[in-house]
């Protein structure tokens, strides 16, 4: 099992760009405590700014291990910068829109641009900006042995980008 | 015809200090020339990387690329041959060929106690300074 915090893969541009949606449903249980009815207050659910990131992480550490064909342990490093600018609330659609600016060896830093759908406006905004720094998890080992099988991108994780519809643009 | 003006080293200073406030979130008062990468200024392991990464951003123009090879600026992987470190002690040849590969360093203090593990210590802001001043130079 491997929590996924995309929906879907929209858009590919081999080692430049990907681009995935998460539909935001109130099915998902952490909105129901994110935030609970305390006292007088109404239950406020929104999507948690931290699993906004994650879905982030997803979308660029996807396209960071796409240049390599997966076969790097691509891991998340560093979050540069995140800035949120408003709530996502249930009902609405994530775009994470991820472009790798740099990238080596060693491993890579990303930009991501994260707007969302509303229903209610009909019309996209902005959400927030999202800088991220990836790591090849075997060039920086500093000492550290570490299995030899890629558990970054395992077989069911490769299942679930077929699902989410990553096949069509790749070799997986 | 107009030429670009070279950076000075003033311009520089300002630069590498931008770069490392926006890499490792320090405050601008705090990157002051002798300061450490490591120990003043807390940066781990992968904010190397990225420092790399954005000190080619500020200093490439469209007619001059600023890449910076990997172990140019840190010596990465420079000194896992045996021959070089003994007992975690760096041997005289491995203090011989960091002189050559990271002049930017003052190798001369870290001989006086040249344990590998050491060495990040003496990153300094100056060292980054230095390296960016000689590499838009060359």
């Amino acid at each position: 099992m491997r929590w996924m915090w995309i929906d879907r893969v929209i858009a590919f541009e081999p080692r430049k760009r990907l681009v995935a949606v998460k539909n935001v449903s109130l099915a998902e249980e952490h909105l129901h405590q994110h935030f609970a009815a305390e006292g007088a207050l109404a239950p406020c659910p929104v999507m948690p700014s931290s699993l906004i990131l994650e879905g982030m992480a997803q979308t660029a550490g996807i396209l960071v291990g796409s240049v390599h064909d997966f076969r790097e342990k691509v891991v998340l490093a560093k979050v540069a910068s995140a800035t949120f600018e408003r709530d996502i609330h249930p009902g609405e659609t994530l775009r994470y829109d991820a472009t790798i600016e740099r990238m080596d060896d060693m491993g890579a830093s990303t930009v991501g641009i994260v707007d969302r759908y509303s229903f209610v406006d009909n019309a996209w905004a902005p959400v927030g900006r999202i800088e991220l720094m990836f790591s090849h998890l075997d060039q920086n080992r500093a000492g550290t042995e570490f299995p030899e099988e890629n558990f970054v991108f395992g077989e069911n994780f490769r299942t679930l980008l077929e699902g989410a519809g990553l096949r069509k643009f790749t070799r997986l | 015809m107009e030429t670009m003006m070279a950076k000075s080293r003033a311009d520089i200073e300002v630069d590498v200090r931008d770069v490392l406030v926006d890499a490792l979130g320090v405050d601008e008062d705090d990157v002051v020339p002798t300061a450490t990468l490591k120990s003043d200024l807390g940066a781990e392991s992968i904010d190397y990387l990225d420092i790399v990464f954005r000190l080619e951003k500020k200093f490439s123009t469209p007619e001059k690329p600023f890449k910076i090879a990997q172990g140019e600026l840190f010596p990465e992987n420079l000194m896992t041959d045996p021959s070089l470190v003994e007992g975690g002690k760096v041997t005289a040849k491995g203090i011989a060929l960091l002189k050559t590969k990271v002049p930017h360093v003052d190798v001369s203090e870290f001989e006086k106690d040249p344990q590998i593990a050491k060495l990040p210590n003496h990153f300094t802001v100056k060292s980054l300074c230095d390296f960016t001043e000689r590499k838009l130079a060359s």
